[in-house]
């Protein structure tokens, strides 16, 4: 076990912590909030696999002379990850102001009946 | 009971994850670096921008923007298309 | 309940806002040349109307936007984005046909290396930032309205 590995630690962490929301609470927001907990453990390891030690930003504007640039690869895809979890929580949301306005609660464990 | 499963299988997972958080290769050091390098050094003259990660994202990885782009309008029209049956239902 | 938040958060609101959004139009616009670009701006610009609509409450814009005109206009940087995407059909699909050409936006050849950064550069690169950003901005700014006069209407029963 390495100690220089405590980012990829702290990833697994986070996705970790939101498992055990979404799978131990009973409130509905809760659960989008485990899930919005899930995204971003992974947004994080994404961007923690592109790193090259002593390397600054893919950038060349007013860039000190001769240095190394960090991989510009995973930051594009987490990019597109994290408008894809905005995306995935704005449906959630709405769902979930449908069914409180249906049933008139929001635990988890009253919303099972499947009639109309 | 099914609550007692439940945990056991949360703390499988739990475990499996971190067991392979800590066994990953050492950090700084990505393994395969080709395809970055030769984005990195060949921005300025084929793409013409400084901003190497746009040029990625944009250029030459346009057509994965482009998925997420239909992603995206799909997630308005759906959020929109909910919340007009909303209003139909009580008016 | 309807009427936003109290005088302080309202005056200083009205103060602030036109900054973000020209903030966030700066952020879209030099997408090629510092960090930034097209998702970042986009989501700046939204939060500035996030902003408006938490202090102003869902009665004070509701006059004011409509969010069938907001879904329109992200409907037209979608086609922008996908059309841009076809005027190099020629070689590739997506292919930077402006790039290093002395038209539009491939004006002169970048110096190599570290350098202030030249605006005039970057082929079909800056028009494909400000089609994503007017999505993103317009998109999120539907969404947000529709939920706050969706959920509030219920609770006036």
């Amino acid at each position: 076990m390495n100690i220089g590995n405590l980012p990829f630690v702290v990833a697994a962490l986070l996705v970790v912590f939101g498992i055990y929301t979404f799978l131990f609470k009973r409130n509905l927001v809760k659960l989008v909030i485990g899930v919005s907990l899930v995204e971003t453990g992974v947004n994080l390891f994404l961007v923690t696999l592109g790193y090259r030690t002593g390397g600054i930003a893919p950038i060349y504007t007013f860039a000190p002379q001769a240095q190394r640039m960090v991989l510009p690869t995973p930051q594009a895809l987490t990019l597109t990850s994290i408008v894809i979890g905005l995306a995935t929580t704005a449906l959630l949301l709405s769902f979930a102001v449908f069914i409180h306005r249906h049933y008139g609660t929001l635990d988890v464990r009253k919303v099972k009946e499947l009639q109309g | 009971m099914r609550k007692a499963v439940i945990l056991v299988a949360f703390l499988f997972v739990g475990a499996f994850l971190l067991l392979a958080a800590t066994s990953m290769r050492p950090f700084g050091e990505p393994t395969f670096a080709g395809m970055d390098d030769h984005f990195i050094a060949e921005t300025q003259a084929e793409v013409g921008a400084n901003n190497a990660v746009t040029a990625v994202v944009f250029d030459y990885r346009g057509f994965d923007t482009l998925g997420e782009a239909t992603v995206l309008f799909a997630a308005v029209v759906g959020v929109l298309a909910l919340f007009r049956r909303l209003r139909e239902d009580e008016a | 309940m309807n009427s936003g938040m109290s005088i302080i958060v309202r005056t200083i609101t009205r103060l602030v806002y036109g900054l973000a959004i020209v903030f966030g139009f700066y952020v879209i616009m030099h997408g090629h040349l510092t960090p930034g670009g097209g998702f970042q701006g986009g989501a700046v610009v939204a939060s500035a109307f996030a902003l408006l609509l938490v202090a102003f409450g869902a009665a004070g814009v509701k006059g004011k936007l409509n969010a069938h005109l907001l879904q329109s206009l992200e409907e037209i940087g979608a086609l922008a984005f996908l059309a841009l995407g076809f005027v190099g059909i020629g070689t590739a699909f997506f292919y930077n046909l402006l790039a290093n050409s002395g038209s539009l936006f491939g004006g002169p050849v970048l110096p190599l290396g570290s350098n202030p950064g030249v605006f005039n550069a970057g082929g079909t690169l800056p028009l494909m930032n400000w089609a994503v950003g007017l999505k993103v901005m317009t998109g999120i700014a539907a969404i947000v309205i529709v939920m706050l006069i969706g959920a509030r209407k219920e609770e006036t029963e």
